[in-house]
C-alpha cells in the first residue's frame, strides 16, 4: 500500500497516495485543472505549461501534471497569479494559430476554446508571425492541419509509445519547432501503420479524419460506444453517427484497449455502408438469384429443412455459425441447429 | 635542469599559426642539433588568446606573445645565448614597459589560477606529465576513503556547480547515492552551450586528466561505475584530448577494472553533443544520450534520482569536477577558505566584449567586477566609456554601472538579476544600444530552445518582436509593461532553464536602463545611435562647404543645396544608411 | 487467456510463440511493445522475422511446424538446471514425472536439430524464461493451425505449469483469438460437442438440463466439426446446411475441395451481410446486418463480455441475424418469443450458462465483465486459477514432436505458411469494402531473397504458386522476413484465394487444420 500524504488544495485538506501528481490529486476531488498536453497512460511531457499552479514556497509555478505531491503540500489551482500565466499561455496560442473557428472541425469540441472561454481570453494582445502550413492529404484517412497544431506533442507520445511507430517527431527547433513526421515526409513513406490514435488524441483540430470533413458539427454528432467488429482484442471504440451514417470513430477509454485501436478499427468501418451490401432476401432460380420477399424466403427454407428432417434426420443438416456475430445470435443459433434441426453438427471457425 | 620550450596549442592559439611555429622550433633545433639540449612541448591555453600564439621558456618563465614562425631562428639564438628577445615580450598598457614573466603581468595579477593551474604548463597529451605535477594523488586519497567521507568533504569544501544552477555538489552527490539502483551514471557536461564561453573547452584541452580524476571521484562516491563526457562536437581538439587520456588512463590502470588496486572500475565514454543551447540542460542532455531530441522533462524527478535510462545519475559541469582534485588535495577546509561565505573557490570567466585584456580569467568568488573589468582586463577599449556587463551567458543579465562594485558570487549575482550561469562576461560600451542588445541575446535564445514547451517558444518571439518594433520605432509604452509581464511570466511558467532564464536581458536592460527605452519609444531616438530606423541626419550648416559630394553620393536623394551653400537632409527622404555621414570631407554631417 | 491484456504490462518475460502479434492483434501487441519499452523482457519464437523480433530480447527462428521440439526442449534446460517451481508443481501438476521423462530426450541439441534454432540460443531462453518471476507466454494460431495443434498447445501449458506461472496476476497464457467473437461463440456453444459454457453433450445431466430449458428432446451425440462437415459433404451424408456469417470457400483449407462440397449440398443456406464466394453457392440468401446495426455482446480474448450497440438504422430489408433465427424457428413451428430481444436472450444464456450467470445489460452497461461470472453480485474474474486448478487443468501431457502432414520435397520444395495481415481481416469481407483497400489491394506474397534469386524472381512479379491441391496466382515481396525455403500469403484476397494450396490434414483432437505448413512450388508467371 502506498502511504497517504495530506495535501491542502485551495484551502482544503485532502489525504491522497504519496504517489499522486498534484492533477491526480487535484481530479479525483472535483477540483478541475486545465490541461492540453497530459495524457493519460502516455509520458508525462510538462510541455504545454497550461496546469501550472502555485505552490507554496516554490519560487516558480509548477506543473501540476508533473508534480508530485508531497505531505504538508498547500497548492492554489485559480490564485490571481495562476490565472494570469494561464491566459498568457492562451493568448501566446492562440497568437500563433489558425483562428477560423467558424469551420473549424472542432469548433465546440476543443480544448483551446474551452479554456479560452473559462478565461475570458478573447483576443491576444501578440500580433506577430504567425506560422501557416498547408493543410497535408498525404494519406487516405486524415488531414493533416499544422497551422492549429498546438505542440502539445500528444501524437508524438502515443505514436511512439503505445504504437511504436515513431512516425512523428518535433522538429526545428525554437519558434519554428513543428510536430510533424520525420524530414517532413509524407505518411505513406514513413512507418505509420495508420491507427488513428494520433487524431484521436490532439486536442484540437491539426488531425482530423477525413471521412468527417464538413460532415457535421461535433454538437450534431452522436457517438454510440460499441465493440470493433474485427479481432478478438474486442477494443471499445465510439462510432461517430449523423444522420443514420456512420462518419468516423472516436477513442472510448472504458475497455482494456484503453482508448487504443489499429487501423481497421479507426478506419475500417465504412464496409457497413459498402453499396455491395446485401438489401433483400435471395432464391436462386436457374442458377441466378432473384428477388424475394422474407416471407417466401423463410416459407421455402422451412419446407426444405422440413423435408431434409423427415426423409434423413437431424444428422444429415449441419450449421456453421459465425464468430463475427454476436452472442446472443450464436446462442440462438446453436438453440435453432440443436433445437429445430436436431443436430450436434454445429462449429463456426474458431480454429481459423 | 633540460631547458623547456612550451608551445600553446589551444585552439585560439592554433588558429593564429601556433603551429607553425610548433614545427618550424622543431626543425630550428633539429638543424642546430639541439634536440637533446632544449625540450619542445605542446602545451594547453594560458587564457591570454589575444597575445598567442604564446611561447614559454622554462625555468626563466619568459612569456613570450604573438610569436611568429620566422622569428623563431632569432629565438632560438637568444635561448643560445641565454638571452631575453625583448621584442616578444608583454608590454605594459602603461608604461609601455616589457614584462618578462606571466605574473609580472596585470592580466595574471589579479588572478587565482587553481582549476586552470596546469593550463600552458603541461603537455594535455602526457599522462605523465599531469602524474608529475600532482596529478591523480587525490584520487589515491579518494580511494582509500569511505564513499560517504568523500561526500562529506566535497559538502564540506562548499563547492557549488559551475554549470550555472551552483547547485552544492556535495549534496547532488548526497542524493545520487542514496537511491539502490543496478547502474548510476556520472556525466560530465561538456556541452558549453554557451556560444561566447570557452572555459570547459579550455580545460578539457589543457587538462583532461583533471576531469578524468574528478569523475572518477564523483562515481567513486556515489557507486557508479559509469561515466559520460556529454562533448560539443564542435569542440574536435578537446575530443581528441580527452579521447587520449581516457585511453592513457585506461593503460596506466586510473580507468577500467579494479582502479589503483581499491576494487573499484570505472570506464568512461564519450558522446558527441548536438550542438543546441537547449542540450546543455542536464535533462535535455540525458534525453540526448539515449538516443531521443535533446528536450528537457520535467524536475523532479531530479536525474540524481531517475537520470539516464531511469537510473541515479549526476551531471557535473567540466569545472565544477575539476575543483574536485583541488579540494583533495588541499583538504576542505582549505579550500573553504577561497571564497565568500556561500561561495567557494575560484570561477573561470570567458572574458569578451569591448574590453583591452580578452581571454579566461580564473578569480577568487567574491570579487568585485570593477576588479575584473578594469584592473584584470584593463578597462575598456579605446577609451570609450563602460556601459554595461552581461555576465551569466546570453540568458544572464545586463548589468549597469551601479553594480561595479558588487561581489561576483552566486547569490548576489541573482539579487542582481543576473546569474553566474556559464561564466561569459561580455563587456560593453557606450556605443551600444540596449535594447538592441537585449534583442541580440533573445533572437540567440529563441532559436536555440527546443520549442517544447509554449512559454518559451511562443513566448520569447513575441517579446523579440516587441523590441523589434521599438527598436524600428514603432513602439508604445504599454509595451515596456508588456514587455515586462510577459517575460516574468515566461521566467514563472516555462519547463525548463532556458524559457526560466531567457528573458532576463530583457527584465535587466529594462530595469537598470529604462530610460534608454523610453527614449526609443517616446522620443524616436536611439542614444546610442544604433538603431538605423531612429536615426537622423542632419548637416552642420557652419561646418557644410557646400561641395555636393554628400548629394552626390546619397542613393535615395535626399540632399538638396546650393554650390557652395549649405546643404539639408530632407528627413522624409533619407533611407539612413549613413553614406553622407561617411563622405562628407567637413565632418559636417553628423546624427542628431 | 487465462490473463487479461493489460496483465501484459506487469509480467516480467513475453514469451511469444506462433503469433504476429503486432499484424493479426494490434492492440495486445501495443502492450507487448510498452512492455519491452518498460524495460520487460520478450522472447520470440517465430520462423519469420516478424516486427516483434525487433524487440525482442531472443528470437528463435524455428522451422516451421517444430514448435514441440522448441517447447519441450525449453522444458527439458528449464528441468535440468532446477529453474521450475516445485513447490507449485507439487500441489498442482499431476503427470509430473512421465512428463520429466518424454522431455528428457530433448535436450537443446537435439531441439537444436530439429529446430534449427541454436541449442545455445534454446539454454538462453529457457534461462530467462525459467528464472523470470512473473511469465508469460503468448501464442496464436501459429501455434494452433497444425496437425499437431492440440499437442503444441499442450506443450505450453506444460511449460507454464512447470515454472508455476498460472494463477497469479501477470502470468498465464494467452492464446489470442482471431475473430472478435471466436471467444463468445465457442462459449455460446456452437461447438459439436459443447453446449453454452463448455457442458458436454453427452452429459446425461446437461443434457436433460437444457430438455428442460427448451422443453424438446436433444441429440445425444456430438456432432460434426467444419472439417468434417466438408468431407461429410463429400461423402453425400450431409443434405443442408445453414451458414450464417461464415466464408469457408476462402477461410477454409483446400478450398477446392470446400466448393466441391458445397457443390454436393443439396440445399444451402447462407445468411451474411454480402454475397460471399460461399454465398454464391446458396439457394437461398438472407441479408443480414453489420454489428452496428444491432443490439448484442461480443466475449473479446480474454473473456471479456461488452455490448454492441445499435449506431444506425438499417435503411435496406436487411434484418439482425437473431431476429432471422427466430423467425426461421417459428416458421417452422415453433413460438419462439423474445419480445425483449437481444437483451432478453442474454437473460436466458445467463440462467443456463453458469459461465455467464451474472451477465446482466444493465451490468454491462459500465463496462464489460470478464467470465468466470456466476452471479449477479461477482465482480468478474481478471484472470484463472486463481484459487489453484479445478482438477485435471495443471496436469502434464506429455507431447512429442511429429513432423508435418506435407513437407516440401523435390517436387514442390518450399512451406507454405499462411497468416494475417495489418490492414485487412480474415477473408476480406469487410476491410476490403472499406477506406483499408486503399493500404493495401493485393496479395504480396513473401520470399526470401535466395529463393526468389533461384527462381529468377524479383520484387513485384507476379507467380503462379502451385500446390498438390491447386494454385493461384499472386504478386511476390522479396523480404528477409520469411526464411529460406518458405513462403508466406494471407487469404485477405479473393483474387489470391490462398486455400486453394493449403491441405485439409487436421489435428487429430480438435480437428484444426494445418494452415501453416504445406508444399508448395513456384513459378513465375507466363514462364
Ligand atoms: C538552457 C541551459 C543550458 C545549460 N547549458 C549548460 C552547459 O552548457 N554546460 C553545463 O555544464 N551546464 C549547463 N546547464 C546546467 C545543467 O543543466 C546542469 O545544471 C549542470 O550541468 C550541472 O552541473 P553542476 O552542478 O556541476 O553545475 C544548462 C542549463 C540550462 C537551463
Ligand atoms: S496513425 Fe498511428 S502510426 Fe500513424 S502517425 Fe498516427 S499514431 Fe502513428
Ligand atoms: S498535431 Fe495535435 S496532438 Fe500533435 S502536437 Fe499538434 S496539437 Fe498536439
Ligand atoms: S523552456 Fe524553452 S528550452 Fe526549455 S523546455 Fe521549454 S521550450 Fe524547451
Ligand atoms: S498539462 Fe501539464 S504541462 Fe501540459
Amino acid at each position: 500500500m502506498v502511504d497517504k500524504v495530506k495535501v491542502n488544495i485551495n484551502g482544503n485538506d485532502y489525504f491522497v497516495p504519496e504517489n499522486y501528481t498534484i492533477l491526480k490529486a487535484a481530479e479525483e476531488n472535483g477540483i478541475d485543472i486545465p490541461t492540453l498536453c497530459y495524457e493519460e497512460g502516455l509520458p508525462i511531457t510538462g510541455a504545454c505549461r497550461m496546469c501550472v499552479v502555485e505552490v507554496r514556497g516554490a519560487r516558480k509555478l509548477m506543473a501540476a501534471c508533473a508534480t508530485q505531491v508531497s505531505d504538508g503540500m498547500e497548492v492554489l489551482t485559480e490564485s490571481e497569479r495562476v490565472v494570469e500565466a494561464r491566459r498568457e499561455i492562451l493568448r501566446l496560442l492562440i497568437a500563433n494559430h489558425d483562428l477560423r473557428c467558424l469551420t473549424c472541425e472542432r469548433n465546440g469540441d476543443c480544448r483551446l476554446q474551452d479554456y479560452c472561454y473559462r478565461y475570458k481570453v478573447e483576443d491576444t494582445p501578440y500580433k506577430g508571425e504567425v506560422k501557416d502550413f498547408k493543410i497535408i492529404t498525404d494519406n487516405p484517412f486524415f488531414i493533416r492541419d499544422y497551422s492549429k497544431c498546438i505542440k502539445c506533442g500528444k501524437c508524438v507520445s502515443i505514436c511512439a509509445e503505445v504504437n511504436g511507430a515513431h512516425v512523428y517527431e518535433f522538429i526545428n527547433r525554437g519558434f519554428d519547432t513543428k510536430v510533424t513526421s520525420a524530414f517532413d515526409d509524407p505518411l505513406p513513406e514513413t512507418t505509420c501503420t495508420f491507427c488513428g490514435m494520433c487524431i484521436n488524441v490532439c486536442p484540437v483540430a491539426a488531425l482530423v479524419e477525413k471521412s468527417t470533413l464538413w460532415k457535421g458539427r461535433p454538437w450534431e454528432v452522436k457517438k454510440v460506444t460499441t465493440t470493433c467488429s474485427y479481432c478478438g482484442v474486442g477494443c471499445q471504440l465510439k462510432l461517430k453517427v449523423k444522420d443514420n451514417t456512420i462518419i468516423g470513430v472516436a477513442a472510448d477509454k472504458s475497455g482494456s484497449n484503453l482508448g487504443h485501436l489499429c487501423s481497421k478499427g479507426q478506419f475500417g468501418w465504412d464496409y457497413v455502408h459498402s453499396k455491395d451490401r446485401l438489401t433483400h432476401p435471395l432464391i436462386k432460380r436457374e442458377g441466378e438469384f432473384v428477388r424475394v420477399t422474407w416471407e417466401e424466403a423463410l416459407n421455402y427454407i422451412a419446407g426444405r429443412f422440413k423435408d431434409i428432417l423427415s426423409q434423413w434426420g437431424g444428422r444429415a443438416l449441419a450449421g456453421l455459425s459465425s464468430a463475427k456475430c454476436t452472442n446472443e445470435e450464436n446462442y440462438l443459433f446453436q438453440k435453432f441447429m440443436r433445437v429445430v434441426l436436431q443436430t450436434n453438427n454445429i462449429d463456426h471457425c474458431a480454429r481459423l | 635542469m633540460k631547458k623547456e620550450i612550451l608551445v600553446c596549442q589551444g585552439s585560439a592559439c592554433v588558429s593564429s599559426q601556433s603551429r607553425d611555429v610548433y614545427d618550424a622550433l622543431e626543425s630550428e633545433l633539429k638543424v642546430r642539433g639541439l634536440e637533446e639540449k632544449y625540450s619542445l612541448k605542446p602545451t594547453g591555453c594560458h587564457g591570454f588568446c589575444e597575445q598567442g600564439p604564446i611561447v614559454l621558456i622554462e625555468p626563466e618563465g619568459y612569456f613570450y606573445c604573438q610569436v611568429k614562425d620566422k622569428q623563431v631562428p632569432k629565438l632560438v639564438d637568444c635561448l643560445q645565448e641565454g638571452s631575453v628577445y625583448e621584442e616578444l615580450l608583454y608590454k605594459s598598457s602603461e608604461t609601455q614597459e616589457p614584462l618578462k614573466t606571466r605574473n609580472e603581468i596585470p592580466f595574471y595579477q589579479k588572478q587565482k589560477r587553481l582549476v586552470l593551474q596546469n593550463c600552458g604548463l603541461i603537455d594535455p597529451e602526457s599522462i605523465d606529465d599531469y602524474i608529475n605535477s600532482g596529478g591523480y594523488s587525490s584520487l589515491q586519497k579518494v580511494l582509500s576513503m569511505e564513499p560517504d567521507e568523500v561526500i562529506k568533504e566535497v559538502k564540506d569544501s562548499g563547492v557549488r556547480g559551475r554549470g550555472g544552477g551552483g547547485f552544492p555538489t556535495g549534496d547532488k552527490w548526497y542524493y545520487g547515492r542514496q537511491p539502490q539502483a543496478d547502474k548510476k551514471y556520472i556525466i560530465c557536461n561538456a556541452e558549453e552551450s554557451d556560444p561566447g564561453a570557452f572555459i570547459d573547452r579550455s580545460i578539457l584541452e589543457c587538462d583532461p586528466h583533471r576531469v578524468l580524476e574528478g569523475m572518477l571521484t564523483a562515481g567513486y562516491a556515489i557507486g557508479a561505475c559509469e561515466g559520460f563526457v556529454y562533448i560539443r562536437s564542435e569542440y574536435p581538439l578537446a575530443v581528441k584530448r580527452i579521447y587520449s587520456a581516457i585511453s592513457q588512463a585506461l593503460e596506466k590502470g586510473y580507468l577500467g577494472k579494479n582502479i589503483m588496486n581499491s576494487g573499484f572500475d570505472f570506464d568512461v565514454q564519450i558522446k558527441q553533443g548536438a550542438g543546441a543551447f537547449v542540450c546543455g540542460e542536464e535533462t535535455a542532455l540525458i534525453e540526448s544520450i539515449q538516443g531521443n531530441s535533446g528536450m528537457p522533462r520535467p524536475r523532479p524527478p531530479y536525474p540524481a534520482e531517475k537520470g539516464l535510462w531511469d537510473r541515479p545519475t549526476i551531471v557535473n559541469n567540466v569545472e565544477t569536477l575539476s575543483n574536485i582534485p583541488i579540494i583533495f588535495d588541499k583538504g576542505a577546509s582549505q579550500y573553504a577558505r577561497i571564497g565568500t561565505q556561500q561561495s567557494k573557490g575560484t570561477k573561470i570567466f570567458a572574458l569578451t566584449g569591448k574590453i583591452r585584456h580578452t581571454g579566461l580569467v580564473e578569480v577568487p568568488m567574491g570579487i568585485t567586477l570593477r576588479e575584473i573589468i578594469f584592473e584584470i582586463g584593463g578597462g575598456i577599449k579605446d577609451d570609450k566609456k563602460f556601459k554595461a556587463v552581461q555576465i551569466g551567458g546570453p540568458s544572464g543579465g545586463c548589468l549597469s554601472e551601479g553594480y561595479l562594485d558588487f561581489p561576483v558570487d552566486y547569490d548576489s549575482l541573482i539579487d542582481a538579476g543576473a546569474m553566474m550561469g556559464s561564466g561569459g562576461l561580455v563587456v560593453l560600451d557606450e556605443s551600444t544600444c540596449i535594447v538592441e542588445l537585449a534583442r541580440y541575446f533573445l533572437s540567440f535564445t529563441r532559436m536555440e530552445a527546443c520549442g517544447k514547451c509554449t512559454p518559451c517558444r511562443e513566448g520569447n518571439t513575441r517579446l523579440l518582436e516587441i523590441l523589434q518594433r521599438i527598436i524600428e520605432g514603432e513602439g508604445k509604452m504599454e509595451d515596456l509593461d508588456r514587455l515586462e509581464t510577459l517575460s516574468r511570466n515566461i521566467i514563472d511558467t516555462s519547463l525548463c532553464g532556458l524559457g526560466q532564464s531567457a528573458p532576463n536581458p530583457v527584465l535587466t536592460t529594462l530595469q537598470n536602463f529604462r530610460g534608454e527605452y523610453e527614449k526609443h519609444v517616446k522620443e524616436r531616438k536611439c542614444p546610442a545611435g544604433v538603431c538605423q530606423a531612429l536615426l537622423s541626419y542632419k548637416i552642420i550648416q557652419e561646418n557644410c562647404k557646400g561641395c555636393g559630394i554628400c548629394m552626390k553620393h546619397c542613393p535615395a536623394g535626399a540632399i538638396t543645396g546650393e554650390k557652395n551653400q549649405p546643404h539639408n537632409i530632407d528627413a522624409d527622404v533619407c533611407a539612413k544608411c549613413g553614406e553622407c555621414v561617411d563622405k562628407c570631407p567637413f565632418g559636417a554631417i553628423v546624427p542628431g | 487467456m487465462t490473463n487479461s491484456m493489460n496483465e501484459i504490462l506487469e509480467t516480467d518475460v513475453m514469451f511469444a510463440i506462433g503469433t504476429n502479434t503486432t499484424e493479426a492483434h494490434p492492440v495486445t501487441g501495443y502492450r507487448i511493445k510498452q512492455a519491452v519499452r518498460n524495460g520487460k523482457k520478450l522472447i520470440v519464437a517465430d520462423p519469420r522475422k516478424i516486427e516483434l523480433v525487433k524487440y525482442a530480447d531472443l528470437w528463435l527462428c524455428h522451422r516451421p511446424g517444430t514448435d514441440i521440439a522448441l517447447l519441450n526442449g525449453l522444458a527439458h534446460v528449464i528441468l535440468r538446471d532446477g529453474l521450475w517451481d516445485e513447490e507449485f508443481v507439487n500441489e498442482h501438476g499431476e503427470g509430473f514425472e512421465e512428463f520429466k521423462s518424454a522431455v528428457e530426450k530433448y535436450t537443446p541439441e537435439r531441439a537444436a536439430e530439429i529446430t534449427g534454432v541454436d541449442a545455445e540460443l534454446i539454454e538462453q531462453a529457457a534461462h530467462m524464461y525459467g528464472s523470470a518471476e512473473k511469465a508469460t507466454i503468448i501464442y496464436a494460431m501459429g501455434i494452433t493451425q497444425h496437425t499437431t495443434g492440440t499437442n503444441n498447445v499442450m506443450a505450453i501449458a506444460n511449460l507454464s505449469i512447470l515454472t508455476g506461472n498460472v494463477g497469479k496476476r501477470g502470468t498465464g497464457v494467452a492464446p489470442l483469438r482471431g475473430q472478435n467473437n471466436v471467444q463468445g461463440a465457442c462459449d455460446m456453444g456452437c461447438l459439436p460437442n459443447y453446449y453454452a459454457s463448455y457442458q458436454k453433450v453427452d452429459d446425461k445431466e446437461i443434457n436433460n438440463k437444457f430438455e428442460q430449458a427448451w422443453n424438446v428432446a436433444l441429440p445425444k451425440e456430438p456432432g460434426l466439426t467444419v472439417t468434417e462437415m466438408i468431407d461429410s459433404v463429400y461423402r453425400g451424408k450431409l443434405k443442408g446446411m445453414y451458414i450464417m456469417g461464415e466464408n469457408p470457400m476462402l477461410s477454409d483449407p483446400d478450398s477446392n475441395k470446400v466448393k466441391k462440397s458445397l457443390q454436393a449440398l443439396e440445399f444451402l443456406v447462407v445468411q451474411d451481410i454480402f454475397l460471399t464466394e460461399t454465398a454464391r453457392f446458396a439457394e437461398v440468401v438472407l441479408p443480414a446486418v453489420t454489428s452496428v446495426e444491432k443490439e448484442g455482446t461480443f466475449t473479446n480474448t480474454e473473456r471479456r463480455i461488452q455490448r454492441v450497440r445499435q449506431a444506425i438504422k438499417t435503411e435496406s430489408e436487411a434484418k439482425p441475424d437473431w431476429q432471422i433465427i427466430i423467425d426461421l424457428a417459428n416458421k417452422m413451428n415453433y413460438s419462439w418469443e423474445y419480445p425483449g430481444g437481444p437483451e432478453q436472450v442474454m437473460e436466458e444464456i445467463a440462467k443456463l450458462s453458469p459461465l455467464y450467470g451474472g451477465i446482466s445489460y444493465s451490468r454491462l452497461e459500465k463496462g464489460g465483465i470478464q467470465w468466470p461470472c456466476p452471479t449477479r453480485n461477482h465482480p468478474g474474474t481478471m484472470y484463472l486459477h486463481a484459487d489453484g486448478f479445478t482438477r485435471d487443468k495443471g496436469k502434464f501431457h506429455s507431447v512429442e514432436y511429429l513432423p508435418p502432414a506435407e513437407e516440401p520435397d523435390e517436387e514442390y520444395p518450399l512451406m507454405l505458411s499462411t497468416g494475417r495481415m495489418l490492414y485487412h481481416f480474415h477473408t476480406g469481407t469487410m476491410s476490403r469494402r472499406s477506406q483499408m483497400e486503399e493500404l493495401r489491394s493485393e496479395e504480396l506474397m513473401m520470399m526470401h531473397p535466395a529463393d526468389a534469386r533461384e527462381n529468377s524472381i524479383k520484387d513485384e512479379d507476379r507467380v503462379q504458386v502451385e500446390s498438390r491441391r491447386g494454385k493461384v496466382s499472386t504478386k511476390v515481396q522479396v523480404t528477409d522476413h520469411v526464411p529460406m525455403g518458405v513462403v508466406f500469403m494471407t487469404f485477405h484476397y479473393r483474387e489470391t484465394p490462398t486455400n486453394n494450396l493449403t491441405i485439409a490434414a487436421v489435428d487429430p483432437i480438435c480437428k484444426i487444420p494445418e494452415l501453416k505448413v504445406c508444399a508448395v512450388r513456384v513459378n513465375k508467371a507466363g514462364a
